[in-house]
């Protein structure tokens, strides 16, 4: 009997472990649709209708903010989604549900467990980015769209997913859970304002200790990519800078996020 | 601070409880068994048996055996060769000052029921957390089904199951999706994860609630959720860390049951446990854990025949006496020690002195306590006394325990 080894325990299992993590997750986040929309939508929705509409409707704001506006909430997004996708569930997870364990029980790498988190968070900040296109259209009117500036779009989008992922698996793995709260306060709310999504970075020069601050938020280049991206009469970070950064801001989180995840795997 | 061995659990247990005297009677309190009906039969016979019979009286449970798996987990494993080995394994954890494993090593044939026994803090759990990848041993070397943990955790992940002491269940999606999905990540084939958690299901009683989510459950449902999970993928070696603690006597019986059947199937059980009654009544072989150490391996009645004392008699006479009594008891070949047992009266008042009341003692003997019976009657109607009730005891694994480290299981 032993020489007859079912065709599915071979190396392949690791990739089917992994896709069937991946699995369980889509599968949950599909179940609970509306709690996800709602999640990642209601933030960048009412900004966008506060910022773009409203105070355009009052006349507050410059005819032409809601374009710049547009693409930095499409930033905020997609680093937010992905960052929360992997915080919450990760602190819980370790903290207090341990429902990791069993994943963490497959068979593959551990490493793999939290690759699968970040791809799957990288699909949620994807489905929830291309949500607010149409979203944006429905409150502005039109959205500014460069067809040309798609390979830019996408590049900035991915690579915002993944910082907004390494985030998250910093987060995730470092903050105590009893310490939850503090993660709104003192990480999302900072990285909310200070990452250029309500404002071009070069147009800070006027205030220029703030500028230094939001150089330091890796969010600032996702937003400053896609109004490359987007909107490219208004003044940005050139792209290939932007880019560079993010790869770079990646590498580090990544790294020190994957060492997180594995004290807390492995004792 | 040196006392006795032993004698200070025996006299401690009959002061809590004030129960008659044998120190299992007062853990059998704590269990919640109903005192069984022929007293001296159960003392001196299999009390386990009686517990079991007991359990079934209680708990109408189907006598399901798990049917064999459709598919092949192991094939390309040696099936030879012990399930789980363990040569010198140390934990030490960077800030404490001594090692949570300290140099175990120890081997289990597969399809043996395997007891790793001790106190809180013993260092089981660390053990099993080795076994099962979760723990990065310090020194060592673990192998689990012919897999080395550290060289290939991924495929010793391929042979194990573990049942945590806390439910890890997915909360998020309903009991049978979190079975379906556990195969899922083994690469159980969709059609077989299906029928199988079906099966599973039914077998451990929650067919009915296989649509709610694990929030719903109970700590024993939740138990039964996770054993039933971890038998999806057919694992070789069923890891269980305090299957039933914090259990009701219900919910405890059932899984024993549970346990039980499963020794009929080829896995291999490997249970961690501070209660001794789990481990006589569950395990094949017994290892006694403290400190990180092992301090003993065999089969419980063994490790119980390992004991100076081959049991205990209890004697209960009609009226007070005095030291000569005592003396003469001492005296009769066969009898280790013995000691005067105090009653403790119902509503907690001082008991009244020693020699006011009947006399009650306790021989340790080392001999067969049925023998003794006649010759103490013999000295307490020499002494003009009659004897009123005899209960004989048998050391118990907590006895080993005692013995090997001075202290009590809990």
């Amino acid at each position: 009997m032993s020489a007859v080894a079912a065709p599915w325990v071979d190396r392949a299992t690791e990739w089917r472990a992994f896709r069937a993590v991946l699995h369980r997750d889509l599968y949950v986040t599909w179940r609970e649709l509306p709690a996800f929309l709602a999640q990642v939508i209601l933030q960048p929705l009412f900004l966008l209708f506060v910022f773009g509409k409203v105070l355009g409707s009052l006349d507050l704001t410059r005819p032409g903010y809601a374009d710049l506006l547009f693409p930095g909430l499409l930033a905020l997004t997609s680093v937010l989604t992905a960052m929360q996708t992997l915080a919450f569930p990760l602190v819980a997870e370790f903290g207090w549900t341990k429902e990791i364990e069993d994943r963490l029980m497959a068979p593959m790498p551990t490493a793999f467990v939290a690759a699968e988190k970040v791809l799957f968070a990288i699909v949620r900040s994807f489905v929830a980015t291309l949500i607010m296109l149409p979203v944006g259209v429905l409150i502005l009117g039109s959205i500014p769209w460069r067809w040309s500036g798609l390979p830019l779009f996408v590049a900035g989008l991915f690579l915002g997913a993944l910082v907004g992922a390494g985030f998250g698996l910093l987060m995730g793995t470092l903050v105590q859970p009893q310490r939850i709260n503090l993660l709104f306060s003192l990480v999302f709310t900072p990285l909310l304002f200070t990452g250029c999504s309500q404002y071009p970075w070069p147009s800070l020069a006027r205030l220029r200790w703030f500028q230094v601050v939001t150089a330091a938020n890796p969010m600032t280049y996702v937003s400053e990519s896609l109004r490359g991206a987007l909107v490219p009469s208004v003044p940005h970070i050139p792209p290939w800078i932007c880019l560079l950064v993010l790869v770079f801001a990646i590498c580090v989180l990544m790294t020190v996020g994957v060492k997180g995840f594995y004290r807390r795997a492995i004792d | 601070m040196t006392r006795p061995r032993g004698g200070f659990l025996r006299t401690a247990v009959d002061t809590e409880k004030g129960t008659p005297l044998r120190n299992d009677a007062g853990r059998r309190g704590c269990h919640g068994q109903p005192r069984l009906g022929d007293e001296v039969a159960e003392e001196s016979g299999d009390r386990l048996a009686a517990l079991d019979r007991a359990s079934r009286e209680r708990i109408r449970v189907p006598n399901v055996h798990p049917r064999p798996y459709d598919f092949e987990m192991s094939g390309e494993l040696p099936t030879d060769g012990p399930a789980v080995e363990v040569v010198d394994l140390v934990k030490r954890y960077p800030k404490s000052p001594v090692n949570a494993v300290d140099g175990v090593s120890f081997s289990v044939p597969a399809g043996e029921v395997f007891g790793l026994l001790g106190p809180n803090g013993a260092g089981k759990t660390t053990t099993v957390g080795m076994l099962t990848t979760r723990v990065r041993p310090s020194d060592g070397h673990a192998l689990v089904g012919g897999v080395d943990v550290v060289g290939d955790p991924v495929g010793a992940r391929k042979q194990v199951a573990v049942v945590p002491q806390r439910s890890n269940l997915d909360r998020s999606i309903s009991i049978r999706d979190n079975l379906v999905f556990h195969a899922a990540y083994h690469g159980v084939p969709a059609r077989e994860r299906l029928e199988r958690a079906d099966e599973l299901l039914d077998q451990f009683g929650l067919l009915d609630r296989s649509g709610d989510k694990p929030d719903f459950f109970s700590g024993g449902q939740s138990q039964r959720v996770m054993i039933a999970r971890a038998l999806m993928h057919a694992p070789r070696v069923l890891f269980l860390d305090e299957p039933t603690t914090g259990l009701d006597p219900a919910a405890r019986l059932f899984v024993w049951d549970r346990l039980r059947e499963l020794r009929e199937s080829d896995v291999t059980l490997i249970l961690t446990t501070h209660d001794m009654d789990e481990a006589a009544l569950l395990a094949d072989r017994v290892a006694i854990m403290d400190h990180g150490r092992l301090l003993a391996l065999d089969t419980p009645e063994a490790l119980i025949d390992s004991l100076e004392g081959e049991g205990t008699l209890e004697l209960a006479a009609d009226l007070p006496a005095d030291g000569a009594v005592l003396e003469a008891l001492a005296g009769l070949s066969g009898v280790a020690h013995v000691e005067p047992v105090q009653m403790h009266t119902e509503n907690g008042e001082a008991p009244p002195p020693a020699d006011s009341q009947p006399l009650r003692v306790r021989l340790y003997l080392t001999g067969d306590a049925a023998l003794l019976v006649a010759p103490a009657a013999a000295v307490l109607s020499e002494h003009g006394l009659a004897l009123q009730d005899v209960k004989l005891g048998t050391p118990t694994l907590e006895d080993v325990f005692i013995d090997l480290t001075g202290r009590t299981l809990r």
